[in-house]
């Protein structure tokens, strides 16, 4: 027999409070679950509540763009191994598959207590548990000179989207034998290695294009990830060409000014024929907009990623301070593992396993010339932390080179997969 | 040419996997042989390993074994007793390598004795370009000789089938919890897509279980190369192993 709505609540009556949906109102024939952000941490989040609770919880998973493009990647195609629409995926196969709604609008607000959400459009969605995984906001200001309006001469091209192919064709009319002026972020920020790889990519699309160019990194950090990896890699492949300055050098970012296309420093000032400009970063504003940010990250529990402030919110990927994790799209998806099998666990009563993360980044220097840095992960009392991590080595044989880069290939087949199905 | 014989019909007998052997069978023969014929040990061993050796020259023009070993035409021969077929970390192997290995094909004396019998009547679809070794004492003496060399490539060391299977013994031996397996799997499926598919990054799904533990083992106590694979095992007790093992089993290709 297949019961309706009346025959539930004759049937059930005072022995409602035994159910093992706690938070399940009689009102609702299924728990909801909310995901606003459909990139490396929203879409796996959704699709793994949906495709594990075989129809027990209603996923809506609320997503701005009708097609993602992966800033991991968009460096690919900055050096021409990759062409742009094969870094775009779209959502029908977690609706089809996986029954999950996908909504595409804006998310404007959040009203933690009525577990509300407030969309662009003018609708609004309930929900019994949030998902937010939103990624990044630039703090534009974190650079003198640098603003919102200054993105389309000096792309920062952090977010994937056109400006990955503004900067593209930026660099490729470049004048002969000309300046390429990269400035990366400050930390923490989404993906330690990807301006390095950025620099290598530029860099080889310059050899092949423009030989006698020069590239000119003003970095405000005194090191970076997988620095002697990348060193190493640019004097083998691109010598004289990238020269790469730490504030003890330049002294200071003092201003840039995108319609001279000036980089001062206390050094000197650079004149740049293209230029990169990636600012310092904070969570998505939804973060900020539903409370449960600290600053400019939010903190979540390591157990569960569930927001430190509020138990029915979880942060996912960048937007989150995962402590000894990268903000890496890897990270996203392998926290958003963790944060399913904890949701789906409250609202269905399945079994819930202990934390485990994991995180890879592989980046590419030169043609057949990978190299990655990867760690596993548990949850400490307060923070997660690291397990066991490894990384390439400097003068590393070809074979193996040329391998991991085979390898990265095969994981973005791997994780893009494994995020939209 | 007698005594060799007599050795190599041993070596024919199925390896049993009952523990750890202090040296390598093949080893322990030739001392034998070497007190039977009243000869000084490493006189015969010498020439023993040159009649093996010689016989690889067949195989040299493709494959090297030894320390430092490398890919070349075909994938590096050290560690092979134990090792599931098509997982030698950087080589690209036919689809018919790689799947007899997803099927459970592992090199031992046994398997390794029947391939280069007759190879592409063994494992078809192979491209290895070797029509087969006919006399059966050869083979043998060839198979012995091969199988000695450890994983970073010492000759006549004890077999590593024999420690990868002592060290995943624990964990084969567990019921795997599959519900448990699924959730850990999420770490493996950034990477290795589920359907089986392979795009850089080899199939896991459907693998025997056994096989499945033992390469897991293998990169645990890194003698496969991988240190993506090597510090994902390096937390997996016998109870993940085998709950992985027991979920990836479970999977079909699509
Ligand atoms: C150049 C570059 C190279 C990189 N390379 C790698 C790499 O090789 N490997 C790797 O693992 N990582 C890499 N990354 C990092 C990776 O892209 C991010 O860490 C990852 O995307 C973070 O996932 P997320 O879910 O937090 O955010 P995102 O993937 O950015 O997803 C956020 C989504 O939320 C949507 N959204 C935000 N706010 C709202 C709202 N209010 N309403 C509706 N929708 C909203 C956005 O449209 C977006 O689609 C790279 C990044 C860059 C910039």
């Amino acid at each position: 027999m297949k019961l309706n709505r009346r025959h539930f609540l004759s049937a059930t009556g005072a022995g409602v409070a035994t159910l093992a949906m706690p938070s399940l109102g009689l009102g609702q024939a299924k728990p909801k679950v909310v995901v606003i952000g459909g990139g490396a941490g929203g879409a796996t989040a959704a699709r793994y509540i949906a495709k594990d609770s075989k129809g027990k919880i209603a996923v809506t998973l609320i997503e701005a763009s009708k097609r993602y493009y992966t800033c991991f990647f968009s460096n690919l195609y900055l050096g021409g191994f990759r062409d742009y629409a094969s870094i775009g995926h779209g959502y029908d196969t977690l609706a089809a598959d996986h029954g999950v709604n996908v909504v595409h609008d804006w998310a404007t607000g959040i009203d933690a207590g009525a577990k509300k959400i407030m969309l662009a459009s003018g609708a609004s969605v309930s929900y019994d548990r949030l998902v937010l995984s939103p990624g990044i906001d630039m703090k534009y200001d974190s650079v003198p000179g640098y603003s919102a309006e200054a993105q389309g001469r000096m792309p920062h091209a952090w977010k994937s989207g056109t400006q990955v192919q503004q900067l593209r064709s930026q660099v490729e009319n470049m004048r002969e034998g000309g300046t390429f002026v990269m400035v990366p972020p400050p930390n923490p920020f989404r993906c330690p290695p990807g301006p390095y790889e950025r620099i290598s990519m530029i860099a080889h699309i310059l050899k092949q294009k423009n030989p006698s160019a020069k590239i000119i990194v003003v970095d405000p950090k005194p090191k970076f990830s997988k620095q002697a990896l990348f060193q190493e890699g640019w004097e083998a492949h691109y010598p004289d060409m990238i020269e790469w300055l730490g504030p003890d050098i330049h002294g200071g970012i003092k201003n840039v000014n995108p319609d001279t296309m000036e980089i001062e420093t206390d050094l000197e000032t650079f004149k740049a024929d293209a230029a990169s400009v990636v600012p310092a970063q904070k969570a998505g504003s939804i973060a900020m907009a539903a409370g449960v940010t600290d600053g400019d990250w939010a903190p979540i529990v390591p157990a569960s990623m569930q927001a430190k402030g509020d138990p029915n919110i979880y942060v996912l990927g960048d937007a989150s301070i995962a402590a000894a994790m990268p903000k890496s799209g890897f990270s996203a998806n392998s926290q958003a593992k963790v944060a399913a099998n904890a949701i789906r666990g409250e609202l269905t009563g399945s079994k819930v396993f202990p934390a485990r993360f994991s995180n890879t980044c592989w980046s590419l220097i030169a043609t057949d010339d990978g190299v990655k840095v990867g760690a596993n992960y548990g949850a400490g009392s307060e923070k997660i932390e690291v397990v066991d991590k490894f990384i390439s080595k400097t003068g590393e044989d070809e074979a193996v080179r040329k391998a991991t880069y085979e390898e990265s290939e095969g994981w973005y087949k791997g994780i893009t997969t494994d995020m939209f199905g | 040419m007698e005594k060799v014989r007599a050795r190599s019909t041993d070596q024919m007998r199925p390896l049993e996997k009952t523990g750890p052997r202090p040296i390598h069978k093949f080893l322990s023969f030739l001392v034998f042989l070497a007190g039977g014929i009243g000869l000084p040990a490493p006189m015969v061993l010498a020439e023993d390993a040159a009649g093996a050796h010689d016989l690889f020259k067949k195989c040299a023009v493709c494959h090297e074994i030894g320390t430092n070993a490398r890919n070349k035409v075909g994938p590096h021969l050290n560690g092979l007793d134990g090792r599931t077929a098509g997982t030698v970390d950087r080589y690209k192997y036919s689809r018919a390598v790689k799947k007899a290995g997803g099927g459970g094909l592992r090199w031992n004396a046994e398997t390794l004795t029947e391939y280069l019998r007759k190879p592409r009547a063994f494992l078809k679809g192979t491209r290895m370009s070797f029509a087969g070794m006919k006399d059966p004492d050869q083979l043998a003496e060839l198979v012995a000789w091969l199988i000695g060399f450890s994983a970073d490539g010492k000759a006549g060391s004890m077999a590593n089938s024999d420690k990868t299977e002592l060290l995943g013994a624990s964990a084969s031996a567990l019921e795997g919890d599959p519900e448990y397996g699924e959730y850990i799997a999420g770490e493996c499926v950034t990477c290795h897509q589920i359907s089986g598919k392979e795009d850089g990054i080899p199939s896991i799904t459907g693998w025997p279980k056994e096989n499945f533990i033992h390469a897991l083992v293998e990169y645990k106590n890194k003698l496969r190369a991988n240190p993506v694979m090597q510090t994902v095992t390096s937390r997996l007790g016998d109870e993940e192993m085998a709950a992985l093992a027991a979920y990836f089993a479970t999977l079909k290709h699509k």
